[in-house]
């Protein structure tokens, strides 16, 4: 459990003159969290960008009441060898400015917003300084996640527009779409502009689900913080309540029973097969293969039905705490899902041998929408999105977290980033998550399945990564005073993975944007937090 | 094409029969379909407004689509406007951010106007809370809710519930009646 320290990218740095110091009161050790000047902020993600590190997230956190007041920018970069690091400076409480990294990695702009939105950090250098989260009818002048600013605030309105894109031409013309969406699917407002049936321009519009998720956090005991976990997406409960306790474990040192961390991979194992077939269901429905769908809502329903029987909850709701999991298989029930699981996967198999004798359906998705290996490199495509264009990171392989580290994942590997490879790199991991999870309950360790949970001192830190069914979750924990959490960042996959479909729909016919859209399934809550 | 033919055959039909006193769900759709039968012709167009959840909500309603559900045989139907709908069926906290959009939603929807609040987020604001500057407060301190179904998430079955509830409190409610 002990690594030693990752000096990798410090020693990079300091190839460059640029000094760093290491922070004692962060865990893991092999995700360090070195102290970096700001004037040298942008230059890191330089050094970064040339030594094809991915960018992981950006956030920002006040020092807690532990610390002299103070106010941190962070990031977080990843390679695919030398893991991940991340990096801390410091920031003038009161007239706060960072530098802008966006022009090194595209997809930092979005979050750099947020901080201007929820900190009111000035980034010097962003061109696009609109607001985010906070929506135009918010005054100005609040920043929701200052610790000065109380959670139960009731804030006026204001007048205000957003100011989209705009693009002129003979025969352009926009099509505003949402917030309230035409299926069942959560709320964001995209604006097209379209020449003819294709589409010029996606400019996505989200924040519209901001819940104050992050500030919610504040104060929280790490059992309260679990639950508010297994809800900031509900389609990835799993991977998001893990994502959160193993932050906490690794901030507290505690190492969670072998037992507990194979019932976490079976679930969240089970949790990526479910939206996997979900997901194709409704990219065939979308193109009006409705049998595809019928068959593929049918096998979800009795996979929500099998997880109640088992686990006691449809969707896997709270069964995953800091400290081990909530709930137990017998030799007959790990038996049961076993064999539940296998027949599921042989039926997807046989499904998806109609699906590609289906030229109705293969029309549609081959060539449609393509992301193109360098473009999704250059914005760091997480998960099956960035699997089917080229960008191979799959934390389960990269960081083989246990249990993977002993059952060898093999991952799919496209390279056209179309609708076709997406969903192709689905249907291959449902696969393998099926021999995952029969391996697992096949030598499933015994003994207890949860240990105590004791927060560590205020002021310690702990960074995690999970690969959750849409890629890698990341995850920052900071803990304060009387063990309860002060500062929670947590980044979903979606949050890099909507850049990725607003390129991917330039030049597809209007009418196959939802087919695009369903092939990407970004989370709406997970992004707008 | 055979083999999608076969795979029908093979599958048979999930659909739970009606009449069967042992499940739920049969002897639900049963009084369902006669409400919508009695009171929107046999016809009850829905639609969803996700106003802030976490997206489980969602799972749960798009499941009642579901061959085991299959709420369409009911006559209950999702529609994409609220304009051309009977009810709403509101999930989530009611973000500050969609307010605005969820009256304009209900204001666009014609009469009767039946909402159904689902899950524990819309009745109470569940784990976000009410105390959040970023919630405007439960679906019902924004728009008049006639039913609300707790659960987190509910299941297809409770949410099933609350529709049958709305619809058979409608005429008590209102005295509005179709036909």
């Amino acid at each position: 459990m002990i690594h030693e320290v990752n000096t990798w990218f410090a020693e990079r740095l300091s190839d460059h003159g640029i000094i760093t110091s290491y922070l004692e009161d962060h865990h893991p050790t092999h995700m360090p969290c070195l102290q970096v000047r700001r004037l040298d902020w942008t230059h890191v993600a330089e050094e970064a960008r040339r030594q094809d590190m991915r960018m992981v997230s950006l956030w920002a956190a006040e020092a807690g009441s532990h610390d002299n007041e103070a106010l941190y920018a962070y990031t977080a970069f990843a390679h695919p060898e030398y893991r991940h690091v991340l990096l801390r400076t410091d920031l003038n409480t009161d007239d706060p400015v960072l530098p802008d990294i966006s022009r090194h990695y595209v997809a930092a702009a979005r979050m750099e917003r947020t901080l201007q939105d929820m900190f009111g950090i000035r980034v010097e250098g962003l061109e696009d300084t609109r607001r985010w989260l906070k929506h135009e009818h918010w005054p100005e002048d609040v920043h929701p996640l200052r610790t000065g600013f109380p959670a139960s605030t009731r804030m006026g309105q204001i007048e205000g527009e957003y100011a989209f894109l705009k693009a002129e031409g003979d025969g352009v013309y926009e099509i505003p779409v949402g917030p309230v969406h035409a299926g069942v699917i959560e709320p964001g407002h995209f604006r097209f502009h379209a020449v003819g049936e294709d589409i010029l321009n996606m400019e996505a519009r989200l924040g519209y689900v901001h819940k104050g998720i992050e500030k919610r956090f504040e104060g929280l005991t790490a059992n309260d913080g679990a639950r508010l976990a297994g809800r900031i997406s509900g389609d990835s409960t799993v991977a998001h309540a893990w994502a959160f306790a193993q932050a906490c474990e690794n901030a507290a040192y505690l190492v969670v029973p072998e037992r507990a961390v194979a019932l976490r991979a079976i679930l969240c194992e089970r949790e990526r097969i479910a939206n996997h077939i979900g997901d194709i269901g409704g990219v065939c429905n979308d193109a009006a293969f409705t049998f595809m769908n019928s068959q593929m809502q049918r096998l979800r329903e009795e996979m929500a039905r099998v997880h109640k029987d088992v686990f006691g909850h449809r969707l896997l709701m709270d069964l995953i705490l800091p400290g081990g999991v909530h709930c137990d298989l017998n030799g007959e029930t790990a038996m049961a899902l076993a064999e539940n699981t296998r027949a599921l996967a042989s039926e997807v198999e046989q499904l998806r041998t109609i699906y590609a004798d289906h030229p109705s359906i293969q029309e549609r998705v081959i060539g449609s929408g393509p992301v193109s290996i360098e473009d999704a490199k250059s914005i760091g495509l997480l998960g099956y999105v960035g699997r089917a264009s080229g960008v191979y990171a799959d934390e389960r392989v990269e960081e083989a977290y246990p249990p993977y580290d002993r059952l060898q994942v093999r991952m799919p590997q496209g390279k056209f980033g179309d609708v076709a490879t997406r969903v192709w790199v689905r249907f291959e991991e449902i696969a393998e998550s099926a021999r995952l999870i029969c391996d697992l309950l096949k030598d499933i360790p015994d003994g207890p399945v949860i240990t105590d949970f004791v927060a560590p001192e205020a002021g310690i830190s702990g960074f995690n990564v999970i690969e959750g069914w849409r890629g890698e979750i990341a995850a920052w924990v900071r803990f304060g005073q009387n063990g309860c959490i002060d500062r929670y960042a947590v980044r979903d996959p979606s949050e890099i993975n909507w850049l990725g479909l607003e390129l991917a729909v330039r030049e597809v016919p209007v009418p196959d944007f939802p087919l695009n859209n369903k092939s990407f399934n970004c989370s709406y809550s997970g992004n707008d937090l | 094409m055979l083999e999608l033919f076969t795979k029908i055959v093979k599958t048979g039909n999930r659909t739970e029969p009606l009449g069967d006193a042992d499940n739920e769900i049969e002897m639900l759709g049963q009084k369902l379909d006669a409400a919508i039968r009695r009171k929107f012709k046999g016809s009850l167009a829905i639609r969803e407004v996700d106003a802030g959840s976490c997206n489980g909500c969602e799972l749960e309603i798009i499941a009642m689509s579901n061959c085991y559900y299959d709420l369409d045989r009911f006559g209950v139907h999702f529609v994409p406007s609220p304009r051309f709908a009977d009810m709403l069926l509101v999930t989530g906290p009611v973000a500050r951010n969609m307010e605005m959009a969820l009256k304009m939603t209900y204001e666009a929807t014609p009469g009767p106007k039946l909402v159904v609040a689902v899950g524990d987020c819309a009745a109470n604001c569940g784990v976000f809370g009410k105390d959040n500057y970023a919630i405007a407060g439960a679906v019902s301190d924004i728009i008049p809710v006639d039913v609300v179904v707790y659960g987190c998430p509910p299941t297809p079955a409770d949410i099933i519930h609350g529709i049958l509830a709305a619809v058979e409190g409608e005429v008590a409610a209102t005295g509005f009646q179709y036909g």
